[in-house]
């Protein structure tokens, strides 16, 4: 039998960015919160502290700070005619584990979706007729809109510290910002980066083809910040050691930097560590969660009672939990019929090098997560998509986030893979390359889904996640046309030769391409189509409610970390403000 | 030497004063083969003749041999990366297509010792040990694993061949501290910082010469910054 422990009114299963968000919340109304993280406990100090974290190969190559495949991972297929297999060495996506979570080490962009994002079926239904969506497409709605979750963008942004400019402040067009983006009711907090130099190049080429270049949003503070919480921030001393890496000056947003210390100070917060929840207690109609189960470092069996069970775990990570603990009805590909799992979504990421003669150096290394200069002229429907053949888009940027050689070392087409001839290449290359990236939309589809596998399991014995996923043929097409755009503008960027490659099929699992997971546990406002009504709560057992990236009904042509914040606020303002006074379901 | 002096040298066309003045500083890669902990005399022969015709010494830098690329390879198999690190090894094993990643029941360790067992066997039946024949000789060999000719007692040789190429470049540019990039020689050879790292005031300064020399973890102070 488990030991039972003391109930409580909320547990938190997983502590990063939402978790620690909602533990402030909801501790700050009054509720008694204990928060379960599987990790350990660490902070910026001494954890992250240097020299020892400028260690590309023990953070960047072998993971450190990302979950332990050798415990817990997943099994892939690129179809249900395949048997999946498991992910034995992490590789497209790195998730990331311990107090913080994919928080600590994230990079900082920090984008809203645009307006017609959170619309997408009727907006593009409406503009150019349901026949430009594919068949095999389940792209929805969000049941929210823009205008709805502003406010909570807006929160999300000052306790990050967010630098950029406005594009759209009240719907008036700024000068230097993104003109594309949604109306904003204020400034950033803080001022935007400079461009690097390879965000110049960028830059001055995209402006020569008419388009409006402006910095990427980014959680890298630009100046010294006190955020809402009463936290203090201190310059980004661009150091090049930000993505896979935690910062150790106190300049990189981190749920250790802007939430976390003012929710360990709520006296009805608790935080434990090394407790790896292992199902949600759901009573026999499958109706009502009572607690979850954890086990703790001792390898007890610990069941935690709570009068509310909030999931704040990685998007994929979510939806395992949900289909283990039987929440909601698993979805079937072959009938369409099922929530949990549907619409697994990713990114559809694309790239260009432009190499440049020897006297101009790059100086790669001078970078930052968020470093970048970007257009967003090709996202979403920022563009007339008549007679393209697709729907959806990419922002296409210039981004320097550090340079370092074991992982970074371009060469142009044509180049052996080794000996001699590679060696020169990579000496010649390094300094004098300029990488430009396209960051698509991922559509849902209707064989990409999540499930259980019925073979693997984790350390736990629980069985792993299963993904099954391909790029859909509408995403092959986004990122050929966009692509060919990025082309455009790299041949004008004063280089001496340029390699583009867009997406293509099969998807793999073994390059990295990004930790932009969304989908499986989806928000939306019909039962039948999603997993969790338009505040994230579980259509089918009220008292549970699903943050993160899983809501996303499909991906959208930016880093998802921003909405994922914006939500986070939304739900824990429905959850404190209206689920309290009358617990049960928020949407009929 | 610090990077501005080497520069103008190699203006200079003095590719002969740039070697000359690196050449000190390596120690003698002789000396590292007696302290090998995972390879065994057959294995070290192998690893330190392929990883130079992977990355060979050219007269301005040195092959991956002399930069330590052996000994770095040598750690990590005898450590927790050899020994299965952060890899799902449960069953059951099987053989899935490109895009599902590696499949099989080998850690690390377990690869290189199986692979180069079989190698050194093939060869000498052939009529030569690797490390005998010719560099022509030698990236043939490299190229027929490379292409996945040979089966390795049940390691296909693609994988180990991929498996060594990543090796030894994480060897020549990871952080001096686990054994390779000796004398920071692969971040000299393209201009990399290494460790120092903080260029606030130099980022925007486009296209500059950044002239410092390249700083390893253990050369840039023991002290956290914030207490």
């Amino acid at each position: 039998m488990p030991e039972r422990r003391k109930p409580v009114d909320v547990v938190l299963v997983g502590v990063g960015f939402t978790g620690a968000i909602l533990g402030k919340e909801l501790a700050g109304a009054g509720l008694s919160v204990v928060g379960l993280e599987r990790g350990i406990r660490r902070d910026t100090v001494p954890d992250f502290q240097g020299p020892a974290m400028h260690d590309e190969l023990r953070y960047a190559v072998r993971h450190g700070l990302m979950q332990d495949p050798a415990r817990e991972t997943y099994t892939f297929r690129n179809n249900p005619n395949e048997e999946a297999l498991p992910v034995r060495v992490l590789g497209s996506f790195l998730p990331g584990t311990d107090v913080g979570g994919a928080g600590v080490h994230w990079n900082g962009h920090t984008w809203r979706f645009l307006p017609t994002d959170f619309v997408m079926r009727s907006h593009y239904t409406e503009r150019y007729g349901a026949e430009i969506f594919d068949d095999d497409l389940t792209v929805q709605d969000w049941g929210i809109t823009y205008g709805e979750l502003e406010p909570y963008y807006d929160r999300f942004e000052y306790l990050c510290g967010i630098g950029g400019k406005a594009g759209n402040l009240r719907g008036d067009i700024q000068p230097g910002g993104n003109p594309f983006e949604g109306a904003r009711a204020r400034e950033f907090p803080n001022p935007p980066t400079e461009p690097a130099y390879a965000g110049a190049l960028f830059g001055h080429a995209a402006r020569q083809l008419g388009y409006t270049p402006f910095q990427i949003p980014s959680a890298n503070m630009t100046r010294a910040y006190t955020n809402p919480e009463g936290l203090q921030l201190m310059p980004c001393s661009i150091c090049g050691f930000c993505e896979r890496f935690g910062c150790e000056h106190f300049a990189k947003a981190s749920p250790q930097t802007v939430i976390l210390p003012a929710t360990l100070k709520q006296p009805n917060f608790e935080l434990r560590t090394q407790a790896h929840v292992t199902r949600v207690l759901v009573d026999k109609q499958r109706q009502r969660a009572s607690g979850v189960l954890y086990v703790d470092a001792a390898g007890r069996e610990i069941e935690q009672p709570a009068e509310l069970v909030i999931l704040c775990s990685f998007a994929l990570n979510n939806v395992r939990l949900m289909l283990v603990s039987e929440i909601g009805r698993p979805y079937d590909p072959a009938t369409g019929e099922g929530t949990i799992g549907r619409n697994y979504s990713y990114q559809t990421m694309s790239s260009l090098s432009v190499f440049y003669d020897q006297d101009r150096n790059i100086n790669p290394f001078m970078g930052a997560g968020a470093l970048g200069t970007a257009i967003d002229d090709y996202n979403g429907d920022n563009f007339d998509h008549t007679g393209l053949g697709f729907v959806g888009g990419a922002y296409i940027s210039a981004n320097t986030t550090g340079g370092r050689p074991i992982e970074y070392h371009p060469v142009p087409p044509g180049t052996p893979r080794w000996g001699l001839g590679w060696k020169q290449a990579v000496a010649r290359h390094y300094n004098h390359t300029v990488s430009v990236g396209c960051h698509g939309s991922s559509v849902s589809a209707r064989g990409n889904y999540l499930s259980l596998d019925p073979t693997y399991r984790d350390a736990f014995g629980v069985p792993l996640l299963r993904i099954t996923f391909d790029f859909p043929e509408n995403d092959i097409r986004m990122s050929e046309y966009v692509t060919a755009r990025a082309t455009e503008i790299a041949k004008l960027m004063g280089g001496r030769t340029i390699a583009a490659s867009a997406q293509s099929r099969p998807y793999s699992v073994v390059p990295y391409q990004t930790t932009h997971n969304t989908g499986g546990a989806i928000m939306g406002t019909d039962p039948t189509s999603s997993a969790v009504n338009r505040y994230l709560q579980s259509w089918d057992v009220p008292n549970v409610f699903v943050m993160g990236a899983s809501a996303y009904p499909q991906n959208a042509g930016y880093n998802p970390t921003g909405t994922v914040g914006a939500l986070t606020y939304w739900a824990a303002e429905a959850i404190v403000t209206r689920y309290l006074q009358n617990p049960g379901p928020l949407v009929p | 030497m610090t990077e501005i002096s080497r520069r103008n040298i190699l203006k200079a066309g003095g590719f002969l004063g740039a070697s000359a003045t690196l050449a000190p500083s390596q120690p003698a890669a002789a000396e590292e083969t007696r302290h090998y902990r995972f390879f065994n005399a057959d294995e070290a022969q192998f690893v330190e003749a392929a990883v130079d015709r992977l990355i060979p010494p050219d007269p301005k830098w040195p092959g991956a041999k002399d930069a330590g690329v052996p000994v770095y390879i040598d750690r990590q198999l005898f450590g927790a990366y050899g020994n299965g690190e952060r890899l799902y090894l449960a069953g059951p094993w099987k053989q899935g297509t490109p895009q599902q990643g590696y499949q099989l029941r080998f850690t690390p360790a377990a690869l290189y010792r199986t692979a180069l067992h079989a190698i050194h066997a093939a060869l000498v039946q052939e009529g030569q040990p690797f490390h005998e024949r010719t560099a022509d000789a030698q990236d043939a060999v490299l190229k027929s694993l490379e292409a996945g000719e040979r089966d390795l007692d049940g390691v296909p040789s693609a994988v180990f061949f991929e498996t060594l190429l990543a090796n030894t470049i994480e060897g020549f540019f990871a952080d001096p501290a686990y054994g390779g990039n000796r004398d920071k020689a692969g971040w000299r050879m393209v201009g990399f910082p290494g460790a120092h790292a903080a260029y606030l005031g130099l980022y925007t300064q486009h296209g500059m010469h950044f002239p410092g020399e390249p700083l390893a973890m253990d050369e840039t102070g023991s002290h956290s910054r914030h207490r």
